[in-house]
């Protein structure tokens, strides 16, 4: 076995340094995905540069001028599940309640999340949702680019050799939002369906995951909202509840595998949507 | 290398709960199971698996893997130097394929090296050429005369029919139904793992090793490695659960032979996924039966068809399908039966052993026609089975008496008279964890509905068949100090706790140790068919009396008293004509007294063509109320609380029954709602934790249990098993309870979310 | 296979770690480098949590930390919770309700519910359930478990309010 090396550094700009000077290092946060890899003789990196104790990372900033909040990649989704993030974003919470179990919560980060990029991916469908902004950065600069942009297939995305995730920054808005997430088991389940909806002042997002080979937005169903619901009385009617969750339905293009069907998963991302929507929207 | 040896001196007897002398270790994290074993200079074995579900082995060219550094030996078939075999009860296993490979996991060649990850390399450095094959994989396509046989003994591993009665009956009431079965893993969290320690000059070797059954394993062994049996010597190491995935042979022969061309210690340790392929695993199935009534319930008849696929090769094909048809009728009368019973060669996972043996597949199907057959008739779930409950003195459909104890209209009425769970769906918190979904926040209370069902089984005890799986302990006793010897596998259950109660209920002492279990002594049988209670508990108990005679003998020599006049009173020995009291520790003072007893239970016969025979020795019966919460949209399920009252004979240790009552409801439940080996075309799809479910913290539910204490007079100590019949109520239960929560049919389990939704 | 020195701090002790293999877990290198087998492996995944450590006071399952990134973070398996033969109250109430059968999840079972009672004095049954949820028990179906834990919080809180 070659010779190898593993570097815990502990500021960003070490590890970017390392990242520029080994681009093919195996990059690791909370080891939840990679570590599985290694296990399963799967990866056989020679070099990783372990992320999880860089302290620029592993903070939050909120920024109520701006409405925002800053999540560092290495926010465990542990933090997340807590107070005070679950108060600025209780579906991003709400997600991070379902990922795995304490154990893996405790070590799973944001960024991880976002660099494996799954369409499983628990969090994901929230900051898709929100239009969360993903920052990368490189020794040679930093980039922010929208999350839509920045998952491009089932874990694929747009990070470059020698760039790594610093953070998600996803807007603070005071309307209703939530996440759903099924899976055949009560606890530590890979999501077969799940959908995040979030009521943004005029608006609302929906986001679909498990049901695609990325997180899919709903434009339709999204517009229809928009033009059909009373967002003051928080109040929308039974068909268009009905149409919001047929709206949904077409817009997955889920596949059958050993989890489940494509046709499950079709249906079950309409329940979601339309479940979400009346809590959404509780009054008829 | 150390093994954990176990002493008490709790001084619990039989019928108290005693807690295990190996808790301390086991909590503490000393306690040594097999994979924890290691001895200097050791090397790390690994095993080359078939990718392909049927293929022509070609070639194998393992010269790369030998030239990596750190490597010290490649072995193939061509390397066993006995029997090229291995089977339970057929010898069709190849310990290393040669021709042929038959299912996806099928082990090719084994390497000895320095590191798991050396190890890893040199498996993939082998240049294994397959040309394959189209794979088998239909179980009824394999058993059509017409399907091309993948192994040279046929792809019908049994054919069984049992035919009783009047075979004209018909109706007035039938009702019919064609239930599945997903294939089920015993998913025990001890990965397989052994130690081997070649003897110098290899003329033996020593395997430590968790399994079910040391000396079958040892009989087994020594024949592929072409050594004596007493030149194998296995040692039991800590065992992780078993279930019924150790009953066969994984590991063992690759390792011990892996020690012996090395001349060195080598240990292996399968991977999750690799336990996934390397062990047999419940028999999916599906079953056909119609039941034919009197208008007022009672059953008259019942037709079945049986086929369970047996996957590559035998195992414990031939009993489980044996255990599968007999139990047709379930604990209820029946005295005109026509069944007809399969059991396949596939190109699938080879299936074999697993809690229930059998009995679960037969179980489902006859618990939803009971339901099926009340509707008909218009009586609830708990009448039409207490109409047709079964009582000791009647007939199985083999013709066979049942002459154990059978409290089932008890078991029925205990477990209806337990409490339903006083709190609403979802709780009087409303927490949303209590909803189906849990954390997943999928339901409001609004979407749920509840729904209750039942299950109720009988479970032969022992193996079948005219086999006779006896049982060997031997005591001694000495200064006051038992000490046990027994081969008998302690996989979890908790035997070395039994068996410490039953030496000092017997022989009135507190400090009883347990020899190490390995070979040194007679065969114990396995751990399995909920036999080691009945079995060597018999042994140990027989042993214990034999001692006891002996001490009796002394002390009554010793003042000149009738040794029948004489009894253990606590930890004395007392004359219960007079007022001699002696303490058994005095009595046993500067002696050795050693005994050895070894329990056989009645004989048992073979099925004939009609399936007629006594091939069973006795039965166990459990009754379970299943109470669930369903999202009928999304096909959701919560199982609420499962109520049981089990006929368990006399409960020896109450804490260890309840236990194994919980932890049975636990795999049933698995089984019911989530747990499937998924295949396509032969491929196992998910061989691993994160996608073979089981249930966790927040998916097993309340337990109510009530304990049915009826000693049965054939067993030793008037216990019966308790491992089995929890597991095999469970599933047809739950299922049950999903079906009234909405309101039609499910025929297949485990029950995935759109089966309930989508129909 | 080698990789340069390192050191871990496991149960109040340093621990040199030599020629290891990049990508060995914290699980391989506790049990096979540093002799502590009592944390137990049966995923490799985190789905099981045989292998529950506690890592600078948070519970983590030791097969998914990479060993050589654990440097200079606390480490405490379950041999560092009590000495052998003097069972903690955790340890002993598992023993006493019958919390044991085969014993292989019991070491991470005991290393979860220590942190949970270290956190809440008073856990609910759900509270129980949801914070042992990544532990996975084949044998007991979990009952006697969740005894065991309210057992130990009844008899922590009656200590508690007795020095009160």
């Amino acid at each position: 076995m070659s010779a190898t090396s593993v570097t815990v550094p502990r500021t960003l700009a070490d590890a970017l340094r390392m990242l520029a000077d080994s681009p093919e290092a195996a990059v690791l946060a909370g080891g939840t995905d990679l570590m599985v890899e290694f296990n399963a003789g799967h990866l056989r990196a020679t070099e990783v540069v372990v992320v999880n104790r860089i302290g620029e990372l592993c903070s939050w900033q909120h920024n109520p001028d701006l409405g925002t909040l800053h999540i560092g990649a290495g926010v465990t989704y542990s933090e997340i599940e807590q107070s005070p993030i679950a108060g600025w974003v209780p579906a991003l919470a709400q997600a991070a309640r379902t990922v795995g179990s304490p154990q893996i919560r405790h070590a799973a980060t944001i960024g991880g999340n976002v660099a494996t990029c799954s369409p499983a991916g628990d969090g994901l469908p929230v900051l898709s949702a929100l239009e969360a902004q993903v920052h990368l950065a490189s020794a040679s600069g930093e980039r922010t680019l929208p999350f839509a942009d920045f998952m491009i297939g089932p874990k694929r995305t747009a990070l470059q050799p020698g760039e790594l995730i610093t953070g998600v920054t996803v807007p603070v808005f005071s309307g209703w939002q939530g996440y759903s997430k099924v899976g055949v088991r009560n606890a530590m389940v890979i999501a077969v369906a799940s959908a995040s909806l979030v009521v943004a002042p005029r608006d609302v997002r929906l986001a679909l995951g498990s049901v695609g080979p990325v997180i899919l937005r709903c434009e339709e169903a999204e517009a229809l909202i928009a033009a059909e619901a009373d967002f003051e009385a928080r109040r929308v009617s039974a068909p268009v509840v009905e149409r919001f969750a047929e709206l949904a339905r077409s817009a997955a293009r889920p596949i059958d595998d050993h989890r489940s069907t494509a046709e499950y998963r079709r249906h079950a991302v309409g329940v979601l949507a339309g479940r979400l929507l009346r809590r959404a929207f509780p009054n008829e | 290398m150390t093994l954990t040896t176990v002493s008490t001196t709790a001084r619990g007897r039989l019928g108290e709960s005693v807690v295990r002398p190996d808790g301390v270790p086991k909590v503490q994290g000393s306690f040594a199971f097999s994979g924890d074993l290691s001895a200097d200079g050791f090397l790390w074995g690994a095993t080359l698996r078939s990718p392909h579900p049927y293929a022509r082995l070609v070639s194998i060219d393992a010269s790369a893997a030998w030239a990596i550094d750190g490597v010290e030996c490649v072995i193939t078939a061509s390397d066993v130097p006995g029997k090229l075999n291995y089977g339970l009860i057929t010898q069709d296993q190849p310990v290393f394929a040669r021709e042929y490979v038959r299912f996806v996991g099928e082990a090719v060649a084994a390497v000895a090296a320095d590191h798991p990850e050396t190890c890893r390399r040199a498996l993939a450095a082998i240049v294994v050429v397959y040309e394959e094959l189209p794979a088998l994989t239909d179980p009824e396509r394999a058993i059509d005369s017409s399907s091309t046989p993948i192994h040279p003994n046929g792809n019908v591993l049994r054919h069984q029919r049992i035919v009783r009665g009047d075979q004209s009956i018909v109706g007035p009431v039938t009702v019919e139904g064609t239930y599945e079965l997903g294939m089920q893993d015993q998913a025990f969290l001890g990965l397989e793992a052994a130690l081997a320690l070649p003897d110098p000059g290899g003329e033996g070797v020593e395997l430590f090793i968790a399994t079910q059954w040391l000396h079958e394993d040892r009989k087994q062994i020594a024949a592929c490695l072409d050594l004596p049996e007493e030149k194998v010597r296995l040692t039991l190491g800590g065992v992780g659960g078993a279930f019924g995935a150790r009953e066969d042979i994984s590991l063992q022969v690759h390792c011990c032979l892996l020690a012996l061309r090395t001349s060195r210690p080598v240990r292996m340790a399968y991977s999750r996924q690799e336990s996934f392929l390397g062990h047999v695993h419940r028999h999916p199935g599906k079953i056909w039966m119609r039941h034919h009534a009197d208008s007022g319930g009672r059953i008259l008849r019942i037709e079945a068809r049986f086929l369970l696929d047996g996957g590559a090769y035998a195992s414990t094909s031939e009993a489980v399908l044996c255990n599968a048809i007999t139990h047709t009728q379930g604990p209820y009368k029946c005295d005109n039966a026509t069944v007809d019973g399969w059991v396949a060669r596939t190109n699938n996972l080879p299936c074999g052993a697993m809690r229930g043996f059998g009995v679960v597949q037969a179980c489902f199907a006859h618990e939803a026609q009971m339901d099926k057959l009340g509707a008909a008739i218009g009586l609830d779930p708990v009448e039409i089975r207490l109409l047709n409950a079964m009582k000791t003195g009647d007939h199985m459909i083999t013709g066979q008496v049942v002459e154990s104890v059978a409290p089932v209209a008890r078991a029925i009425r205990e477990t209806a008279a337990l409490p339903l769970p006083d709190e609403p769906v979802g709780g009087h918190d409303g927490d949303p964890m209590r909803l189906p979904g849990g954390a997943g926040l999928t339901a409001d209370r609004s979407h749920i509905r509840r729904g209750i069902g039942w299950g109720v089984s009988i479970k032969n005890l022992m193996y079948s068949e005219g086999f006779d799986d006896y049982s060997t302990a031997r005591v001694r006793l000495a200064d006051g100090v038992a000490s046990v010897k027994f081969a008998t596998s302690e996989v979890g259950q908790g035997f070395v706790t039994i068996a410490a109660q039953i030496a000092r209920s017997v022989l009135g002492v507190d400090d009883v140790v347990l020899e190490p279990i390995d070979t040194t002594v007679g065969s114990a049988g396995s751990t399995s068919a909920s036999r080691q209670t009945w079995m060597s508990g018999g042994a140990v108990d027989g042993a214990c009396r034999l001692v006891r005679e002996r001490l009796f003998e002394r002390v009554a020599i010793a003042h000149d008293l009738d040794p029948l006049q004489l009894a253990i009173d606590g930890t004395d020995v007392v004359d219960t004509m007079g007022t001699l009291r002696v303490p058994v520790a005095e009595a046993s003072a500067g002696v050795s007294i050693e005994e050895t007893f070894e329990h056989h239970h009645r004989p048992t016969e073979d099925l004939d063509e009609n399936g007629q025979g006594n091939c069973h020795t006795a039965f166990a019966f459990v009754a379970q109320r299943a109470v669930v919460d369903v999202d009928p949209e999304l096909g959701l399920v919560k199982v609420v609380q499962v109520a049981t009252a089990q006929d368990v004979g006399r409960a020896l240790n109450p804490m260890s029954v309840v236990g194994q009552i919980e932890g049975g409801i636990a795999q049933g439940l698995g089984l019911a709602v989530m747990e499937e080996i998924v295949q396509i075309d032969g491929h196992v799809r998910n061989a691993s934790f994160t996608d073979y479910l089981l249930p966790t913290f927040l998916d097993m539910p309340d337990v109510l249990i009530s304990l049915i204490e009826e000693p049965d007079p054939m067993a030793p100590l008037g216990a019966k098993g308790v491992g089995e019949p929890p597991c095999i109520a469970a599933t047809p239960a739950i299922v049950a309870a999903i079906r009234d929560a909405i309101g039609h049919d499910i025929l297949r389990v485990p029950v995935r979310p759109g089966d309930i939704c989508l129909r | 296979m080698s990789s340069e020195l390192y050191r871990l701090h496991v149960n109040g002790v340093t621990r040199e770690v030599r020629d290891a293999w990049v990508g060995e877990s914290l699980l391989f290198v506790l049990r096979e480098r540093l002799g502590l087998m009592g944390s137990k492996g049966a995923c490799e995944q985190g789905e099981c949590g045989s292998c529950s450590v506690l890592i600078d006071d948070e519970l983590l399952c030791s097969c998914l930390v990479l060993a050589a990134g654990a440097v200079g973070q606390a480490i405490v398996t379950i041999e560092g919770v009590a000495p052998v033969g003097a069972p903690n109250d955790v340890q002993q109430a598992f023993v006493d309700c019958g919390a044991v059968q085969c014993g292989f999840c019991t070491p991470g079972l005991i290393m979860a519910a220590h942190a949970l009672l270290e956190r809440s004095s008073a856990p609910s049954e759900m509270e129980i359930r949801e914070e042992l949820s990544g532990n996975i028990c084949r044998c007991t179906g979990y009952g006697r478990i969740i005894e065991a834990v309210q057992r130990v919080a009844v008899a922590r809180r009656a200590v508690s309010e007795g020095d009160a």
